[in-house]
């Protein structure tokens, strides 16, 4: 079974706020649905398949589904970290081509900046190994980086040019949490927060959320909405494997990438628009040079001079200004990288960052500790007339 | 070394060897009967193969940095995280201490150091940059 054409996204909607301290969560999840289910023009009453991750308030979906009042023959609750909303859009494919449901709602929100939020859950085999090593998501990603530049010569400079080309596009949306402009220079003379990321090399946090509407192609063609079609998916996951041949440089994205790209039968030249995950800097890099945008190691000369800059470069990237500028709900930014390439899909980016002709765009995203383990999901989605 | 509070490993049957062996300041692995390979953090069931016909080996206590990044914010900054590969093969995530934290690099050569957690607690491995 192929997943190409299987089902489409008809309903995205990003929730405008960053800073929510009176709300709840759970409130925020509703908010989000509504809306993009008000994008789709579709209402609750349509909603026959629901998805969320484990982040979610209370007992899986089993709560979200009764506070939402949702009446689902279908759920699922993945948890892949921060990708795992790319993911759902695929696990809603399936779900839809298998016939469990035809209208799949995926939500997501958190409210990190105003309330304590559990991240992980205690009980992980390596845990009595590495709770007292202090390794945060920064360490880990540095680490990264730093081995990156040790084998391939990446430099601060290159990846600061990632940030450059996220605020760029930032500066166009109301809605981003650092709009301003910054130079490659700002990066480098922001603080270090751990070698070699600097604070600028590092995505916002922010309360807010997103949603998905995931529908079957009969659905999405009586909706009088722009028709946007999963082409493609794959998901990997990767792990030190007991610490034989360990390389920081290569991501799950190795895998889920051409997964995705083969069973959409395309390949990154034909990308018109990328949502590239961007928790750091580096993380995009290293998964540019896994979907094979460039080589291995070239993704430093790939990034650098505004070459991700939509207009001027040649991969325009994360429109939205993406976690780096824009929106990073929950520390959870998959959702937001299908929605900005929604809307590339549709003609409703943006005037000044929208891509011309968009019709093939890619979302792709790591969750999870890319220095540690990670989950990679990635998804081909295309423009049909 | 930094203000970090360092939790108490919790050993389970899985793991009790290995910080028995920590309090007697020796640092040991799992190597696999079947498939000949090393891996770290141990398992019951060897992670290459499968096979549940896993022993457990001392180490030199030696290895080289990977890579290494050092935190300079936050709770107990600055402190390196880093993964040493040991001479023995596997890769072990854990921090570089009692060292010049700016002159930290790839390939340095690390020995291990245990450090005590709480009272009666099984001390942690970490790492020191060795020679020079």
């Amino acid at each position: 079974m192929s997943l190409r054409h299987a089902a489409c996204i008809a309903g995205a909607f990003e929730h405008p706020t960053r800073l929510a301290p009176d709300k709840t969560t759970p409130q925020l999840h509703a908010e989000c649905a509504a809306g993009a289910l008000a994008d789709a023009g579709l209402s609750l009453a349509d909603v026959d398949g629901y998805f969320c991750a484990t982040d979610a308030p209370g007992f899986g979906p089993i709560s979200m589904v009764d506070y939402l009042g949702l009446d689902v023959r279908h759920t699922d609750s993945t948890e892949m970290g921060g990708c795992t909303y790319i993911q759902h859009v695929s696990h809603a494919a399936q779900a839809i081509a298998a016939g469990k449901c035809r209208v799949a709602l995926i939500t997501l929100a958190g409210r990190p900046r105003s309330e304590t939020v559990m991240r992980f859950r205690p009980g992980a085999p390596e845990q009595a190994f590495e709770q007292w090593v202090g390794l945060t998501n920064h360490t880990s990603y540095g680490m990264c980086a730093a081995r990156h530049m040790h084998e391939y010569g990446t430099t601060s400079e290159q990846l600061a040019w990632i940030k450059v080309a996220a605020s760029h596009h930032a500066q166009h949306n109301e809605h981003a949490m650092l709009p301003k402009l910054v130079t490659v220079e700002d990066v480098l003379e922001s603080p270090m927060i751990a070698d070699p990321l600097h604070r600028l090399d590092c995505c916002v946090t922010t309360d807010g959320g997103g949603a998905l509407v995931v529908v079957a192609p009969e659905i999405a063609r009586s909706l009088n909405r722009p028709l946007v079609a999963l082409r493609g998916a794959g998901e990997a996951t990767k792990g030190p494997s007991g610490g034989l041949g360990l390389d920081l440089t290569v991501s799950a994205a190795a895998r889920s990438g051409p997964a995705a790209f083969a069973e959409a039968g395309v390949t990154p030249a034909d990308i018109k628009y990328a949502s590239i995950y961007d928790s750091f800097t580096i993380t995009v890099l290293i998964q540019l040079e896994d979907l094979g945008f460039c080589a291995k190691g070239k993704g430093g000369k790939f990034v650098a001079d505004g070459n991700l800059i939509s207009g001027t470069g040649q991969l325009p990237f994360n429109t939205d200004g993406g976690g780096l500028c824009n929106n990073h709900p929950m520390f959870r930014g998959g959702i937001t990288k299908v929605i900005e390439a929604v809307r590339q899909l549709r003609g409703e980016a943006h005037p000044a960052v929208q891509v011309p002709n968009c019709d093939l765009a890619v979302a792709t995203g790591i969750g999870g500790s890319l220095g540690a383990r990670h989950g990679a999901a990635t998804v081909i989605l295309e423009r049909l007339s | 070394m930094s203000d970090r509070k360092l939790p108490a490993p919790q050993p389970n049957a899985e793991t009790a060897d290995f910080w028995e062996a920590a309090a007697d300041g020796i640092l040991k692995i799992k190597t696999c009967g079947d498939c000949s390979e090393a891996h770290y953090y141990p398992r019951a069931i060897c992670p290459h193969c499968g096979s549940d016909d896993t022993r457990w080996v001392e180490t030199r206590g030696e290895g080289e940095i990977y890579s290494v990044s050092v935190m300079r914010r936050g709770e107990g900054a600055p402190f390196a995280v880093a993964y040493v590969t040991l001479a023995e093969g596997p890769a072990i995530l854990t921090n570089i201490v009692d060292c010049d934290h700016d002159a930290l690099a790839i390939g340095q050569p690390v020995r291990v150091v245990f450090k005590p957690t709480e009272d009666g607690a099984p001390p942690i491995p970490m790492f020191t940059p060795r020679g020079g």
